[in-house]
């Protein structure tokens, strides 16, 4: 039988890093993702499969640690909440620009600034139009059960690699403080310097006598040769656009209203969709699990046939624009928000989708 | 068969820990479980709660309007979530940390004095496992022996050595709880 455990998504997230063979954990602790860290040190990986687990001096130490560990070809990672998302955008930055696979964890809280150590969603912006300077995407998952933490350390990391670029898992405060129950995907090997070597040839893996020497950078003094760089960057971005979209739906088939959303908003969107089904509304719901590429394709499909689509999250009003942008006017597309670390519960939901889109 | 539970009081009752051994339980039961604790600052004094969910279907919301159960530790817990109970649902307080009147007819209310239990037991920190005993004897959602695995899988080695007084309290708690 498989080994079913209770535990946090935080909790999650760290057995599942050191499950998947990581090689290196740098960070520096936040609420509401300490757990991540905590579970690391306590588990000390580093006696067993040789993972490092360091507590850098801040956020912008853990994600310069993150840059060095991806360019020699490691599987490194790091994680913070939302204030500490923003201090490592620079380095995220560069990361995309020297084209290097990594896993960035953001267990979103409340803002702007310091704000609140409650849920939020208010980093979507953030994560999938760039946040750092630059053209560049970063892969974006958002988990909506301790299950999928645990499930999208590997995912994550897969598609890193398979692309070369960073990739994020999007979470918030309620999937990383919540329990519930969790299969732990089973052990992997670390890469030895030789598999490094074999699959990721770019690597810099110190000086070798039998080719020439690798450079990791992202600075580039010629705009035309920048161009070229830039061009090859969106052309990845636009297979993985067309490669890796990844979208759950409930209940969408006969439904005459859909509720999209992602995440812990998605867990409440279920239970408001079992109520509002009780009353006899044909309420769906649509679930981005890649929020960048986002489903856009999906969207547009159902956007042809639903009388109006509610985009629901933790924050102003940031995913519906894109939930518009694949809907193209086919049909209405309100938005229902909780700001700053409030939740709504799934009655509130109800409440918006008959005040915006049922009422005559 | 779901059981949708708040357990609300002050931070340091034990409130959490006493969720996590329900979630625990419910684990060793086979069930599915979901376990959502508040974590806010409210935590230094004012009031924590967690929301436990029991259920044999897969769990959708973690956060939810109305609970079939609330056990109330405190007044602004009781404050908070007495108008939350669905209608037929049950209350359990503890009679030390509440001073107004159960204003509600439509549900069910039981009343465990586990403040004075476990002043008796010479134990505080029986505290929330009276509270515990109580619940299970007015809503049997998981069977003890699925407690007591859920306590010892929940609790660390070194405090194994206290699940027999958990037990005795557990029983306790069985014992004093009474309807209002």
């Amino acid at each position: 039988m498989e080994d079913i455990k209770l535990m946090k998504g935080n909790e999650a997230i760290a057995y599942a890093a050191i499950r998947y063979g990581t090689d290196g954990y740098f960070g520096y602790p936040i609420t509401p993702q300490s757990e991540i860290m905590e579970t690391l040190m306590a588990e000390m990986p580093w006696e067993t499969t040789g993972m490092v687990v360091l507590q850098a001096e801040s956020e912008v130490a853990a994600i310069n640690m993150v840059y060095g560990g991806a360019a020699s070809g490691k599987r490194v990672m790091t994680s913070s909440s939302s204030p500490g998302i923003s201090l490592k955008l620079e380095g995220i930055s560069y990361i995309a620009g020297a084209e290097l696979p990594c896993l960035i964890v953001n267990v979103m809280r409340g803002g702007p600034g310091l704000g609140t150590i409650q849920p939020s969603q208010a980093d979507y912006f953030q994560t999938v139009k760039g946040g750092g300077h630059g053209d560049y995407r970063l892969i974006t998952l958002a988990p909506y059960s301790v299950q999928e933490m645990a499930d999208f350390v590997a995912l994550g990391f897969d598609l890193a690699f398979k692309y070369s670029n960073p990739a994020m898992i999007l979470a918030d405060g309620i999937i990383g403080q919540m329990m519930e129950k969790v299969v732990l995907p089973p052990y992997r090997q670390r890469k030895t310097e030789a598999d490094i070597r074999q699959e990721s040839p770019w690597a810099v893996q110190g000086k070798l006598q039998d080719r020439k020497v690798n450079v990791i950078t992202s600075l580039e003094l010629d705009p035309a040769i920048m161009e070229e760089n830039n061009n090859r960057f969106q052309a990845k971005y636009r297979k993985i656009e067309e490669t890796e979209v990844r979208c759950e739906e409930f209940q969408c088939k006969d439904a005459e209203y859909l509720l999209v959303a992602f995440g812990s908003s998605a867990r409440i969107c279920q239970k408001a969709v079992e109520l509002a089904r009780e009353e006899g509304i044909r309420l769906g719901l649509l679930r981005p699990i890649t929020l960048w590429p986002f489903p856009k394709k999906t969207i547009e499909a159902y956007g042809a046939q639903a009388k109006g689509m509610l985009s629901v999250e933790l924050n102003a009003g940031q995913m519906v624009e894109d939930v518009r942008l694949a809907v193209n006017g086919q049909t209405k597309v309100e938005h229902f928000g909780r700001l700053g670390g409030v939740v709504f519960t799934p009655d509130e939901i109800i409440a918006a989708l008959k005040e915006k889109l049922l009422k005559p | 068969m779901k059981q949708e539970i708040i357990i609300a009081g002050f931070g340091g009752q034990g409130v959490l820990s006493m969720g996590k051994i329900l979630a625990y339980s419910g684990l060793m039961e086979g069930i599915e479980v979901s376990w959502m604790p508040s974590y806010g600052p409210e935590q230094r004094g004012g009031t924590a709660n967690v929301t436990v969910i029991l259920s044999d279907k897969p769990i959708s919301s973690p956060i939810l309007n109305t609970y079939d159960i609330a056990i109330i530790l405190n007044q602004p817990s009781l404050d908070k979530f007495e108008s939350k109970v669905k209608p037929g649902g049950i209350l359990i307080y503890d009679g030390y940390g509440i001073h107004t009147k159960i204003m509600r007819t439509d549900i069910h209310a039981y009343r465990v004095d586990a403040m004075d239990a476990a002043t008796e037991m010479k134990n505080k920190k029986a505290f929330n496992m009276l509270i515990l005993g109580g619940l299970l004897k007015v809503a049997p959602i998981v069977k003890l022996e699925n407690v007591l695995l859920g306590l010892k899988k929940s609790l660390p080695e070194r405090h194994h050595k206290l699940i027999p007084m958990n037990e005795a309290a557990i029983k306790k708690g069985m014992e004093i709880i009474r309807e209002i």
